[in-house]
This record gives C-alpha cells, sequence and structure tokens, in this order.
C-alpha cells in the first residue's frame, strides 16, 4: 500500500509494486540527464537553474503539502546569500561551512518569523510572512556588513573540502547538482514520512486533525522552518556560484517570482517547482534584451498558463497520464 | 469516580451579543448513549464545539471524569479519549481511505514529527487499518481516494477514523444526515456495536434513529435545555413538540 505516486500531491489510489519501478526508472533517467547536460547546456545557466529551483521546490514543501502560503520566502533565500557571503569573504570561511552558516541563519530565522505567523489562516499568514520579509529587507539595507545596494562582491569560490576545485565551472555543477539532489531527496522523504503524513492531513482537513489529537500549529511549524532552511541553503549555493549577495534576493519581487515558478510548474507536485524554475529563468534569459518588459511578458505568461493550465505543467501531465491509464 | 464522564455546568457561548448556548447544565452517563436534539439553530452543535474546545466557552465549565478542562486545547481534548466527528463529513479527501484510517492510528506511535523516517515505518498499521474499513464496510475501498466515495461512505470512513483511536468518549455530530436508508441501518447498527464499552454523545434529527440507540435524551431550543429524559419522557413532553412544530419539525 505504499504510495509511490511520482507526481501528485496527496494520496493516490494504492499501486501496484509495477509503478514503483517506473517511478524509480524516471528518477534514474532524469539523474543521467542532469549528468550529462553540461555538454549540451552552459553550466552556468544549469547552475542558475538548479539553485533557483531548489528555492522553489522548499517553497512548495510548506505550500504544496502544509498548505501555507508564504509571501516572504526572499527574507531566508536572500538571508542566507549575505550570512554566506559575509562569512566567506570577511571570516575567510571554507565553503561547505559558508554554506552551512547561511543555513542555520535562515534556519532560525525560520523558527522566530514562523512562531509569528504561523497561527494566522490564508492571506493573513502570507501578509505576515510579507511584512516579516520587508523587516528583514530594512534590516540588510541599513546593516553596514551588507554593502548596501552595492551588495557583498567577490565572494571567493573555495575548493570545497579543500580539493574539489570550483572555480571550473562544470565542476562547480557537479557540486551545486549534489546539493540539489540532497535537498530534493530531504524534501521527498519529508513528505513521505510519518510526519509528511500528517501534514497532509492537516493540509486537506485541519480541524479534523485537531480532532484526532495533532496539535496542528506545532506541525505547520516545523514545515515552515524545514522550508526556511532549504530556502537558505538554495540561497547560500547562489552566492557560491555567483559569488555575490545582493539586496535583489531579499526583495518582495523575489518572493512572488517563486510563488510563479510554483505556480507555473505545479503546485504539490514533485517535479512541478523545478520544471516551473526552468521556464522562468529560460524566460528571463531570452527576454533580457527587452528590458524591462520581461517583466510585462512574464505576467502575461503567467496570467495564460495558470487560466489555461490550472495545475500547472507538471500537474496537467500527471492528471492527463492518469487519465489515458 | 463519579457516575457522569462529562459534565457541564453553566456553560454558555455569545456571539457579538447572540448567546448560542446558555447556561447548559449537561450530564452525561458514563457507558450511555446520549442524545442530544432540538430543532434547527438550537445549539447542539456549539455545545460539541465548547465541550471539545474548539470553542472557547464564554461562562461556565466543562469537566471529564471529574477533571476540569475548561481551559484545555482542542487537541489534548482529544488526547484525554474524547474524539469528536463533525456535522459535515470531515474526511482528508486527497489521502486514500486507507491512509484516513491510518493518520489516527499513527498518533500513538509518536513518530509524527519523524520527518527523517520513511513512511514504510506506518506498514505496520495497514492490517489494523484494513480491520478497521472492514467492520465499516469500505474494506474493498482501501486504495482509492477518500474524495471518490459517497457521502455515506465517506461517513462510514468518518466513523472508522475516530474509533482508529479507540476513545472512551465519542460525539457524533448527525451521523446519518444526508444517508440513505440502507446507509442509516448500517451507521445505526455500527454505532450500536461501536458504544460498547464506550460513552456516546450524538446529535440527530432522525428521531427512529434516536428512538432506538438512545438511553437518555436532552433537548436543547435556543441555546436552553427545554427537556430530558427516556425517549417516551421526551416525546410525550408537550412543551417538546411545540418546539419541534414550531420549527417545521415533525
Ligand atoms: N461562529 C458563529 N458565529 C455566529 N453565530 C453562530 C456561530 N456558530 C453558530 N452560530 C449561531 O448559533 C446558533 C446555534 O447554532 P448551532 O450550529 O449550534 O445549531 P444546531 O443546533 O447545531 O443547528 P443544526 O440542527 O442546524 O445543526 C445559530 O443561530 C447559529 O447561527
Ligand atoms: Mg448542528
Amino acid at each position: 500500500m505504499k504510495r509511490t505516486d511520482i507526481n501528485t500531491a496527496g494520496g493516490s489510489p494504492a499501486q501496484g509494486p509495477g509503478r514503483f519501478n517506473s517511478s524509480t526508472i524516471l528518477y534514474l533517467v532524469l539523474l543521467a540527464l542532469a549528468l550529462v547536460a553540461p555538454a549540451v547546456l552552459y553550466p552556468i545557466f544549469l547552475v542558475k537553474v538548479l539553485c533557483v529551483a531548489l528555492f522553489a521546490l522548499a517553497f512548495n514543501l510548506l505550500i504544496g503539502y502544509g498548505g501555507l502560503l508564504s509571501f516572504g520566502h526572499a527574507m531566508f533565500f536572500g538571508g542566507a546569500s549575505y550570512i554566506t557571503g559575509h562569512a566567506m569573504l570577511v571570516w575567510g570561511w571554507p565553503t561547505e561551512l559558508g554554506i552551512l552558516v547561511g543555513v542555520v541563519f535562515s534556519t532560525l530565522l525560520g523558527v522566530v518569523a514562523g512562531l509569528i505567523a504561523i497561527r494566522r489562516q490564508g492571506i493573513y499568514f502570507a501578509m505576515v510572512t510579507l511584512a516579516l520579509a520587508q523587516m528583514v529587507y530594512f534590516i540588510f539595507l541599513q546593516m553596514p556588513f551588507t554593502g548596501g545596494e552595492d551588495g557583498i562582491q567577490n565572494v571567493p569560490r573555495r575548493a570545497v573540502f579543500g580539493f574539489i576545485d570550483i572555480a571550473n565551472d562544470t565542476t562547480l555543477y557537479y557540486v551545486v547538482l549534489t546539493i540539489f539532489v540532497f535537498g530534493f531527496l530531504f524534501i521527498y522523504r519529508t513528505i513521505h514520512s510519518p510526519f509528511g503524513q500528517v501534514l497532509k492531513a492537516i493540509r486537506e482537513n485541519e480541524d479534523r486533525a485537531t480532532s484526532l489529537g495533532y496539535h496542528t500549529t506545532r506541525f505547520k511549524l516545523l514545515a515552515f522552518v524545514l522550508s526556511a532552511g532549504l530556502a537558505g541553503l538554495a540561497g547560500a549555493t547562489k552566492v557560491v556560484v555567483f559569488q555575490i549577495a545582493t539586496l535583489t534576493d531579499v526583495t518582495w519581487q523575489m518572493s512572488g517570482e517563486v510563488v510563479l515558478m510554483t505556480l507555473v510548474g505545479g503546485l504539490g507536485t514533485v517535479f512541478g517547482p523545478v520544471v516551473g524554475a526552468a521556464i522562468i529563468i529560460t524566460m528571463q534569459d531570452y527576454l533580457a534584451t527587452f528590458g524591462e518588459w520581461v517583466l510585462v511578458i512574464q505576467g502575461v505568461t503567467f496570467v495564460i498558463m495558470v487560466s489555461l493550465f490550472r495545475r500547472g505543467v507538471v500537474g496537467e501531465i500527471a492528471a492527463l497520464i492518469n487519465r489515458v491509464r | 469516580m463519579s457516575d457522569y464522564i462529562i459534565e457541564t455546568s453553566g456553560l454558555t457561548k455569545s456571539f457579538k451579543g447572540f448567546t448560542a448556548v446558555n447556561g447548559v447544565d449537561l450530564r452525561i452517563r458514563r457507558g450511555a448513549i446520549h442524545a442530544l436534539i432540538g430543532p434547527n439553530g438550537a445549539g447542539k452543535t456549539t455545545c460539541f464545539n465548547l465541550i471539545t474546545k474548539f470553542l472557547e466557552p464564554s461562562e461556565g465549565r466543562i469537566l471529564y471524569k471529574g477533571e476540569d478542562i475548561t481551559r484545555m486545547k482542542p487537541a489534548d481534548i482529544a488526547r484525554l479519549g474524547m474524539v469528536r466527528s463533525f456535522q459535515i463529513s470531515a474526511t482528508f479527501p486527497h489521502l486514500t481511505v486507507l491512509e484516513n484510517v491510518r493518520v489516527a492510528l499513527q498518533r500513538p506511535l509518536g513518530t509524527a514529527f519523524f520527518f527523517w523516517r520513511s513512511e514504510t515505518s506506518l506498514d505496520g498499521l495497514n492490517d489494523r487499518a484494513m480491520q478497521l474499513l472492514d467492520e465499516v464496510g469500505l474494506a474493498e475501498f482501501a486504495g482509492a481516494q477518500a474524495a471518490s466515495l459517497s457521502y455515506g461512505r465517506k461517513r462510514a470512513l468518518e466513523l472508522a477514523t475516530t474509533v482508529a483511536l479507540d476513545p472512551e468518549v465519542l460525539l457524533l455530530d448527525e451521523p446519518t444526515s444526508g444517508m440513505g436508508r440502507e446507509d442509516i441501518e448500517r451507521i445505526t447498527s455500527l454505532i450500536k456495536r461501536v458504544a460498547v464499552n464506550r460513552t456516546i454523545l450524538m446529535v440527530e434529527h432522525n428521531l427512529s434513529v434516536v428512538s432506538e440507540l438512545s438511553d437518555r435524551i436532552t433537548v436543547l431550543a435556543r441555546g436552553q435545555i427545554l427537556a430530558e429524559g427516556s425517549y417516551l419522557e421526551v416525546s410525550s413532553n408537550p412543551e417538546v413538540v411545540d418546539a419541534y412544530m414550531g420549527s417545521g419539525h415533525a
């Protein structure tokens, strides 16, 4: 009776062992594709997609499985990138410790923000997270170590564990891919754990979960903190890749972008956020010459996609496969 | 130990000036099936919400097994062994039927926060879950999404989920509402079976179900207790007949 669906958010009919094999094969094929991807596409483009996709995955853990819409996730993404950037540039910390301290920071920030926001429902939760993120933005803008409008620049790319030289873009790609796969598996396990079961139940019917004796706010808080930590991992990785931490990553636009990517890809689907991130980043790259118009084109695409594919790209494909079967 | 498993005194709830429940003294005998009846809007569901702490009482006290639970959290009430159902069927629609029951069964394992452990660690509960589903005639739907069940079956699933916690007290809010005759008969006999060694407080509009099941009946009207007694006593009370006629009930 193990749930082995690869795409749908909630439960699905019990499937035989055959399905398990087919989804395992799918994962292996995707991994193989990811391994050879740098031969075809620019590693830096791929790395950017991976970082942002990890951010979207973290966000999706919260909304897709916890039913909580955060509109302030940039505080974790951008916050961690500042802390990691500072630790590596000023304190001279090695890459792995730099990333770690960024993740610790965003996790702790997640505890604080979560405790304040988690009791609010629906749109009020979104508003409180937005307000908190704006405060964090303001604090980072004022603090001297962030370099204000300039950000933290020239963060060194130190060899990982002292011997994996990430100055080379292809090597860097594989390091980031490893981090991404770790994040992906972490989320996958979380969703498919005893905790994940209760979290989904709470998303489905919070009052009923309460009546069964679950203190629902504690579960939502844990989901929030895990999501914050993973968003931080994405932000910390990004600063290592691009060697710069800027205000852009803590703005509300960044919080909005991750909502966009998740919705376009498919909310509450395992791969949706990855696909959504790839689509949005590709669009931004190809449309860069249009300047400010990128935002307009993005907005229009978003409206069209959300009205045509309510479940997002991956969600629609999954629904199609289920119908055919 | 007191004979009464639930006792309320002066239980009152006001919503912005409107008093939905007004000074209710309810005493539920241990092991009884106790029905709470009354016309629409009498305050029955509100009483349930107060006793299970889904709502804060404006005034009054609630005792459970002699312990004051007036300030407790709803999840802790459930942990004490008092589990409620809802007037509108409450399942987890996008979980499978089996998973619905298992969510209840998994609580005593104490692994609910283990996000690092595989959900296969819950597979040991599947047999017990299937057994519970079998008792309510849902075994063949174990793998289906709860959302795909008919209304009557959803209510049966809800009951199985509640029973999975092995509660001492069940509060059932209109367990047969919206059901056809066959479903009603099935649920009624199920409630009878479940009631062995348990206490049941039940809101129910179907008077034949009430007369068949309940040991004692409390009639609520406009937030206050109008009458209390056996089915015969209550149904021959002219005030009760009036209250029901007045609101268009038979
Ligand atoms: N949250 C609330 N806010 C304001 N008024 C409420 C609220 N909940 C219930 N009421 C009011 O309190 C009164 C009692 O409602 P309640 O749901 O307890 O009735 P009931 O006896 O369960 O009726 P029914 O048989 O229709 O289920 C109604 O007039 C209702 O409108
Ligand atoms: Mg009611």
